[in-house]
């Protein structure tokens, strides 16, 4: 993309600090009209500081925001809209209960002496979507669409305020892969038209098919900016990490050996009505199982079938060889099954206790609660856990909302490493936090799978599943179609596998 | 109609068919009850009732209560009537300085609602408290007011429809107040923005809605509603009592949650409450018509309709999610 391009958007020497910590010291951010700029940096990097800077969320301590060459101090997000800057939120942040024309125009209604005219709202909702190649009744409730849509819905309301500036923050976490196709298209589109976008994410193969420059931020600091197409990979997750490329380099594939004795668990054609049908599956010791598929193929489903958190309808289940009949969560997590859910802050931590707490929770339900562990042990046993599985900062006393979504993940893992799993459900691990922490907890799979444990391990980003497991179930439509193991597994080969003669 | 419209529509469906339903089954049972008379005599005996449900609606639909609307009615009534009974002043100022009272505690509940994020409930408790110890500190009898001004212009007017059925001053004021209440909610934005704060507060901050200001508003308006209801109520009694319309905040509740308002905000209308207070008032007027039953009952079939609506807009949230994740 040409260079020449006038600049909109500059942000200089941008400082922000908080009580006892400096997000952002001396950040310097530029963005041309018609450009997609990607901004990466680990969690804690100070991406999501800087964008609600120019958002208008935050008020940066030092540094000036220019845009089209005036200089803004924003104070609410508002001033920020109203000055060209439009933002789209990572979870879609509109309004479930109200019509899908009321959330774009929402605030900014054309009004007469009789209220709102309504059907002024609609045919401007409906031109906002006709930009993005849409077409929806813009009278159905938003919580009739899909994310995806939702999230479209969303970047229409933005594209609404005759916006200069779009900021797409982690956009894409929640939709397939087909989903984030339609997302770039658009986004290729507004480009087209001169708009300036910047995309935050944590997918490297999206940075890589849309942006045509890449800002890093790495500890509050700005550490470079290049084009996209002359920053290799390796190169990038060096910078963002600061790290040297040759050591990611030897986190070589897991190896492919597996000498499958008894499994620990079987599942003979098992089905639950709207989740899964006729699945088959057996899981060893020591065993790595990647489940793959497209969003809403039955994976997450699975996984709660096998931690008991629903019931099966047809099929048998068996552990260690025995069939299992009725089975629920206590039962799972006596058999030594563990689950680390999709949704970390919903289904996983209690975010208002504290390390400490959230750490020893199961291994104090299954010790039984009236034998409570005394205060010193559990400052020992979650201390060791937590720096075991470097868990930052290392005060376990902290509640466990403030961490950053890897080091929640790395405490959920210790809770369950707390209480030595026999199998361990890995639902989504890697979502949403930073490559560093990504690498650290693939690289705990492959050695504790060393000691015998197993692992399911699902996750969307293929280069992960490849790299972490033996065995590869491919899942669609609720369906298991294929079972790849050892040196079968590649990212093409799954990619077919989900691929193949679908209709 | 789509089908997801339909399902956001459903819930008032059933209360108007639910309100039809007993009203035509109270018409055959009991001779006199479909007149207009009736019909219209409804309107009064509920308007206290359904002005301050008007105002519980707007609040419900932001996802918050107001629990200090009975005593409010309780503390302006006795205050307008003791304005009136012991200092003279003109029945519009002892009317006027009541609604002022109500505005200025409804302002600072949405203050305290707002500004320091401390719960709705506990708010609007201690404006219960505090209303109704007001109320009592003023006078703990019942004044019966005399002005002539009061008499002549407001509490004994009544206009005829036909030569029976009349409507008098507070049904006129229920009725407003009911369609200025479905204009605001419906074609303004301060009336959208009560929705956007219920279906989700943080998003609404985000859209660069004035969250706050429309919360202010919202308990600023059910407390000058209270107090209206308060005015209406002397008007319709003719005097003033400290403790009248006590526990009538729960009966305001009930209405609007038959209506089809979700506590959890976001989701009902201004209509349905008018049908919610409609059902309470068939209710109440069947069991007065019947003569041999207690009023009580009234409170069984109230807790009985109340529990079957909850359950039926359960199934509605279900069968809607369901949809969804299909």
């Amino acid at each position: 993309m040409a260079g020449e391009r006038p600049t909109c958007l500059q942000l200089t020497g941008i400082g922000k600090r908080f009580p006892g910590v400096v997000a952002l010291a001396g950040v310097d951010f530029d963005l041309r009209q018609g450009e997609i700029h990607a901004l990466l940096g680990e969690n804690g990097a100070g991406k999501s500081t800087l964008i609600k800077v120019m958002t208008g969320v935050y008020t940066a301590d030092d540094g000036t925001v220019d845009l089209n060459g005036k200089q803004y101090a924003f104070k609410t997000p508002q001033e920020a809209v109203n000055a060209g800057i439009s933002t789209v939120y990572q979870e879609v942040n509109l309004l479930p209960n109200l019509s899908i024309a009321e959330n774009i125009c929402l605030g900014r209604e054309a009004k007469g002496a009789f209220g709102i005219k309504w059907n002024d709202v609609r045919a401007r909702a409906v031109k906002a979507l006709a930009r993005l190649d849409l077409k929806l009744d813009v009278k159905a409730p938003l919580s009739s669409l899909s994310i995806a849509l939702q999230q479209m819905v969303a970047i229409a309301r933005a594209l609404d305020v005759s916006a200069k500036v779009l900021v797409l923050d982690e956009p894409t976490s929640s939709l397939d892969a087909h989903e984030v196709e339609q997302l770039f298209a658009t986004m290729r589109k507004l480009r087209e038209e001169g708009l300036g976008i910047i995309f935050v994410t944590h997918f490297l193969d999206q940075v890589y098919a849309v942006s045509d420059r890449i800002t890093i931020l790495r500890n509050g600091q700005k550490i470079g900016v290049w084009n996209a197409s002359e920053l290799p990979r390796l190169e990038l997750v060096s910078q963002m990490i600061g790290r040297d490329a040759a050591v990611l380099e030897s986190q070589g594939t897991a190896s492919l050996t597996t000498e499958t004795s008894t499994p620990f668990l079987t599942f003979e054609g098992v089905g639950r009505k709207g989740a899964i049908e006729g699945v088959q599956l057996n899981i060893g010791p020591g065993q790595v199982m990647g489940f793959a598929g497209l969003l809403g193929s039955g994976r997450s489903e699975t996984v709660r079938l096998i931690f008991g958190a629903d019931t099966k309808d047809s099929g048998n289940f068996l552990l260690d060889g025995r069939t299992i009949q009725r089975f629920n969560q206590r039962k799972a997590i006596l058999s030594g099954i563990g689950l680390c859910p999709e949704d970390r802050k919903k289904e996983g931590v209690f975010p208002e206790l504290s390390i400490r707490e959230n750490i020893l929770v199961v291994y104090q339900a299954k010790r039984g609660w009236l034998r409570k562990l005394s205060l010193p042990k559990q400052k020992q046993m979650a201390g060791a856990l937590a720096k075991d599985l470097g868990v930052h900062p290392p005060d376990i006393e902290r509640p466990i909302q403030f961490l950053s979504g890897g080091n929640q993940q790395k405490a959920l893992l210790a809770r369950w490493m707390a209480v030595e799993p026999r199998l361990l459900l890995l639902d989504e691990p890697t979502r949403g936090i930073d490559v560093g922490a990504k690498f650290e907890i693939m690289s705990l799979v492959s050695k504790q799978r060393e000691e015998g444990r197993s692992f399911v391990f699902v996750s969307s980003e293929l280069t992960e599943v490849v790299r972490t497991c033996q065995s590869v179930l491919v899942m669609r439509d609720r369906k298991a179609i294929k079972t790849l193991t050892g040196k079968e597994i590649t990212e093409d080969s799954i990619i077919h596998a989900i691929a193949e003669d679908s209709k | 109609m789509s089908r997801a419209n339909l399902q956001a529509k459903l819930p008032v469906m059933i209360t108007a068919v639910v309100f039809l339903a007993l009203y035509l089954g109270a018409g055959l049972h009991f001779d006199n009850f479909l007149t207009l008379r009736v019909f219209f005599n409804q309107f009064s005996t509920n308007s206290f009732l359904g002005i301050v449900a008007v105002g519980m609606t707007f609040v419900i639909l932001t996802g918050g209560i107001d629990l200090s609307v009975g005593s409010m009615i309780g503390c302006t009534s006795i205050m307008a009537a003791s304005l009136m009974k012991f200092h003279h002043v003109h029945p519009l100022v002892g009317l006027g300085i009541p609604l002022l009272f109500g505005i200025l505690i409804g302002y600072t509940q949405g203050v305290l609602v707002a500004k320091f994020s401390l719960p709705p409930f506990l708010v609007t408790l201690a404006g219960l408290f505090f209303c109704r110890g007001v109320a009592l500190f003023i006078s703990q009898e019942t004044l019966n007011i005399e002005d002539e001004f009061f008499k002549k212009s407001l509490s004994e007017v009544s206009f005829h429809i036909t030569d029976k059925a009349t409507v008098s001053v507070p049904s006129i004021i229920f009725i407003l107040v009911v369609a200025v209440g479905m204009f605001v909610s419906l074609r303004t934005p301060f009336g959208r923005n009560v929705f956007a704060i219920g279906g989700n507060r943080q998003s609404a901050e985000l859209m660069g809605l004035p969250v706050r200001k429309t919360l202010i508003g919202v308990y600023t308006l059910s407390g000058f509603l209270g107090a209206l209801g308060g005015a209406v109520f002397t008007i319709f009694t003719s005097s003033g009592n400290a403790t009248s319309a006590t526990g009538l905040e729960l009966d305001a509740i009930a209405a609007a949650v038959i209506g089809g308002t979700l506590l959890s905000g976001g989701y009902g209308s201004v209509f349905g409450t008018l049908l919610g207070v409609g059902i309470l008032g068939v209710v109440q007027t069947a069991i007065a018509f019947d003569g041999n039953l207690n009023s009580w009952w009234t409170k069984i079939v109230i807790g009985a309709l109340l529990m079957a609506f909850m359950l039926v807009q359960k199934g509605i949230e279900r069968a809607a999610t369901r949809k969804v994740t299909v």
